[in-house]
């Protein structure tokens, strides 16, 4: 690889990460513009009159409320079923493992449309109305598959002498659970709640036919966009990128530190080998 | 404290496949006995039997005279090592040793105490608070050691533990498994494919081949007196020399073989198939023919090894014979092409058939 | 299983296989079942339900059929039932947006995953999967407010004089490929750089040292490394494309249709539940011969794509 042909590469991954950053900085600056219609230009002086009106605007509270229930219930079911699937399936080889696999990441491929209607009609016909209710039933039948697939790729790195140590020490099954198969899995499972949480934040589709007449934001959302809009909804953008911005910052630092940490053990241990020899 | 186990008529199948065939043997408490054996002899699968991992298609095993069957390996009255040591990565080394503890609802200060004592005992005072990956490999073993002992098991099971260290650091740790064995009294039960280990570290060994136990003697036996060919030949180095008995009878026979016709020790069992057994070292190079069990070779190849000389010689008919001298500083090393004797004491030769009721 | 129940004993694998179950059977397989179902009966009022009127029939799907206009599929004019022409617009362009995505993304995962230095990655990583995270209606609103009429890309370019009046960005499917390549490009970067980079460095070194030209390279030995990574960038891509609603319904113009939007007018507007399922299903048919094609086309299992 010459060296012309890597400065191109360089330039390119520029343009792209510009073209990702671009949208979201329009968007998020379109919140200080003083003009009743979202845009940077033309530019009418910088208020900050917009996110007054985000705070005064209860409904988006309200829809962000029921955002964060329906995203903590997803979250909470979804990484239970998908860790108890993950260890299931793990045991299991063969034919009824590919059948039983296929069934579990079926959902991530299927139309959110399909999930949502096919949840609706389902829970009508024993007489459970629509609701926000729902919208966590359908949401679970796809994100439970998300952490069902990293707890198990977590299972692979899983050294199932350290069950049978921990069994042959004395310890009940519970005990085994608990302080060596879920210690392990936690990386999994922590991430798997976060992307569970974040998807169901996301979700548009499932809960649209599934919601009944309550609001999550991103509907609230839409439905704004498509009835007239204020720059309330960049108000909310811009604390939302800033919001992940400073998560992103926290995960990244964290994981950071806990490398460090680890790469310093390892080469305690090392030096500890080599002075043995 | 310690108990002794027996295995009797344990079978233990795989399928079709059978894994352990019929082995009998009472290991004795506060005994150190090792079963030998290569990789897919079915040694594992006893330890894994014996520790409740397993269970037996047929027979029973006893631990201090009581039946396993049914037992979890919670129950158990054994603690194991196992062949990659098993400690927990994610608990400091103290909360490694006393988890046995731990889950048997001990409180956190008696723990840590006793961690500390386990600690002291296999050499490693500071490691408490240290994790795993900070240790050496051979920190990480008597770790694990520590770990198997703070249960105050009757018996301890060992998976090949040493095999994943260096050759210094694993001469270095068998002695010090057998100090801890013989501090604390406990039975051990020791698996290894590595004979040197077997024969240093046990007071019997039990060598295994194809599922079924060979030969349960103590080390020195099963080098010296091995009952059948398998034995003779994993056991050790061997010249094997193909043919049939002359005169049957106890003691010492007549056998002959393509480059002549030898005297050697006839054991009870050499019925069938047999073979001559000659270790290398108990053959002797002479200028001239000895008076019995000789034959002349030409000398073909000469390798200094240090401590010992090996010679290999062709005879007549191309067979290849070895012979090992030990170099006491003054042994004459013969050039390659000289003609020469060799010959072997009849007490030193064995008769024997391939394996044991096979 | 035997194994299950000497690891965690009875109660715990009990509660494991009940809690997949539940997940697998009234999460999953009955509410498709209950779809299934509902897709060949009649729109009937309340009272009507399971009375003599209440009989299977394929009716709903003939809707399909109904009402033939005149439209154009990239360019060539066809005469065909409007559902028809909006399911195989939907297909073309979700087709369309995965091959644009693929352009992009496969330079930026080499990039990452063979030239740039390990170091710097994390750092990369970050900064791309940001954009991801911010949720995805937002990032359809950004694009609303930029291809506006009197936005920020019409502003921009007349500033540079590039052109002489606003272009009306949101004009039939336009916006909506727009939308869709910026939404979902990342789903083909992440699944493209896993399989590059399990590629040994070496093979591309000896092709360099053997005198392969850079394009040769790829085409004989990244490329075809890359496949699974391809394939399920591909299927993921082509699926949240044809199965967006967000994206056609903010950045569609009064002259575009997305199949999803047929759907919802369905169950939404119309409140005909059972013709909007004989739709869904009729999508989630698509989507399994899609994702059959894919894996036959590639060569690659299940297991390779859902990564």
């Amino acid at each position: 690889m010459t060296n012309p042909r890597k400065l191109l590469g360089h330039i390119y991954m520029g343009t792209f990460l510009l073209y990702l950053i671009i949208p979201l900085v329009i968007m998020a600056g379109a919140a200080f513009n003083d003009s009743k219609l979202p845009s940077v230009v033309p530019w009418k002086g910088t208020t900050g009159r917009w996110f007054v009106d985000l705070w005064n605007d209860s409904a988006i509270w309200f829809a962000f409320r029921n955002t964060l229930l329906v995203a903590a219930a997803v979250a909470i079911i979804a990484v239970i079923i998908g860790t108890a699937s993950a260890i299931l399936i793990n045991s299991i080889s063969g034919r009824v493992r590919s059948v039983l696999y296929g069934v579990m990441v079926a959902p991530i491929l299927a139309p959110g449309a399909v999930i949502g209607i096919s949840t609706l009609l389902m829970w009508d016909k024993i007489g459970v109305g629509s609701g926000l209710h729902l919208s966590v039933l359908g949401q679970v039948s796809y994100i439970a598959a998300f952490v069902m697939l990293l707890v198990l790729a977590r299972l692979q790195s899983f050294d199932q002498g350290l069950e049978e140590a921990a069994l042959d020490l004395g310890a009940s099954h519970a005990q085994v659970m608990r302080r060596i198969l879920l210690p392990h899995l936690y990386p999994a499972i922590g991430a798997g709640a976060a992307i569970a949480f974040f998807q169901s934040i996301e979700n548009f589709n499932v809960t649209l036919f599934t919601r009944g007449t309550s609001n999550t934001l991103t509907v609230y959302v839409f439905s704004k966009v498509r009835s007239g809009i204020t720059p309330t909804i960049n108000a909310l953008a811009f604390l939302l990128i800033v919001a992940t911005l400073v998560l992103a910052l926290v995960y990244e630092t964290n994981r950071r530190r806990k490398a460090k940490l680890e790469a310093a053990r390892e080469a305690e241990g090392r030096r500890a080998s080599e002075l043995e020899e | 404290m310690s108990a002794g186990i027996d295995l009797d008529n344990v079978c233990c199948d795989f399928g079709s496949f059978r894994a352990v065939d019929h082995v009998n043997v009472n290991i004795q408490p506060g005994e150190f006995f090792s079963f030998l054996g290569p990789s897919g002899c079915g040694k594992t699968t006893i330890l894994r039997m014996i520790s409740g991992f397993t269970d037996p298609s047929s027979g029973a095993i006893r631990i201090g005279g009581k039946d396993m069957k049914g037992q979890r390996p919670n129950q158990r009255p054994t603690a194991l090592i196992f062949q990659n040591l098993a400690l927990f990565p994610l608990m400091p080394i103290w909360e490694n040793i006393s988890f046995g503890l731990e889950v048997r609802g001990v409180d956190k200060a008696t723990r840590r105490k006793k961690a500390d004592e386990l600690l002291a005992l296999v050499d490693l005072p500071d490691a408490g608070d240290k994790m795993v990956s900070q240790l050496s490999g051979g920190q990480k073993q008597r770790v694990a050691i520590a770990r198997a002992l703070a249960v105050e098991p009757s018996v301890m099971l060992l998976d090949e533990p040493l095999s994943a260290l260096d050759l210094k650091l694993r001469q270095h740790m068998r002695a010090e498994l057998r100090a801890i064995q013989k501090r604390t009294g406990v039975t051990f039960i020791y698996i290894t494919h590595d004979q040197g280990e077997a024969l240093a570290m046990s007071d019997r060994v039990g060598v295994m081949s194809q599922g079924r136990l060979q030969q349960v003697a103590n080390p020195r036996d099963i080098y010296n007196n091995p009952v059948n060919g398998f034995v003779a030949s994993f056991v050790g180095e061997n010249n094997i020399l193909p043919g049939s008995v002359q005169n049957p009878g106890a003691g010492i026979a007549s056998f002959e073989t393509a480059i002549g016709t030898f005297r050697a020790r006839l054991g009870d069992q050499s019925k069938g198939d047999v073979k001559l057994y000659v270790r290398p070292e108990h053959m002797t190079l002479l200028a001239a023919a000895g008076a019995e069990n000789s034959v002349p070779v030409t000398v073909a190849d000469v390798s200094f090894e240090g401590n010992f000389i090996a010679v290999q010689g062709v005879t007549a008919n191309g067979t290849t014979l070895t012979a090992e001298l030990r170099n006491d500083g003054s042994a004459t090393v013969p050039a390659p092409g000289t003609q020469m004797h060799m010959t072997f004491d009849a007490a030193r030769a064995a008769i024997l058939p391939n394996t044991t009721g096979a | 299983m035997q194994d299950l129940l000497r690891r965690y004993g009875a109660a715990l694998t009990a509660a494991f296989i009940l809690l997949t179950g539940f997940w697998l059977l009234v999460l999953v397989i009955l509410p498709n079942i209950t779809l299934f179902e509902a897709s060949f009966r009649p729109y009937l009022p309340v009272v009507d339900v399971g009375g003599p009127r209440d009989t299977y029939s394929l009716n709903n799907y003939a809707k399909i059929l109904d009402n033939s206009v005149d439209g154009s599929i990239l360019g060539i004019p066809v005469h065909m039932p409007v559902h028809i022409l909006t399911f195989l617009l939907t297909i073309t362009y979700s087709a369309l947006v995965t091959i644009l995505c693929f352009c992009l993304a496969y330079p930026l995962a080499f990039y990452l995953s063979k030239v740039v230095s390990p170091r710097s990655l994390p750092t990369l990583f970050l900064m791309l999967f940001v954009p991801l995270w911010v949720s995805e209606v937002l990032r359809a609103f950004a694009w609303y407010i930029i291809l506006a009429l009197k936005g920020p890309l019409n502003w921009f370019l007349l500033t540079l004089g590039l052109i002489d009046a606003p272009v009306r960005w949101i004009a039939g499917y336009d916006g909506i490929i727009i939308g869709l390549v910026y939404t979902y490009v990342l789903f083909m970067v992440f699944p493209i750089y896993n399989a590059i980079q399990s590629l040994d460095t070496n093979q591309i070194e000896a092709a360099d040292d053997l005198g392969a030209s850079w394009w040769r390279i790829h085409w004989r030995i990244v490329l075809p490394h890359s496949k699974p990574g391809i394939a399920s960038g591909a299927v993921m891509v082509f699926m949240l494309s044809a199965g967006s609603l967000l994206v056609p319904s903010l950045l569609g113009s009064p002259n575009s249709n997305w199949f999803t939007q047929t759907i919802q007018q369905w169950m939404l507007e119309s409140q005909d539940w059972n013709t909007g399922s004989a739709y869904a299903f009729m999508l989630l048919i698509l989507c399994t011969v899609f994702v059959s094609l894919v894996m036959r086309l590639f060569r690659v299992k299940l297991t390779d794509i859902a990564k």
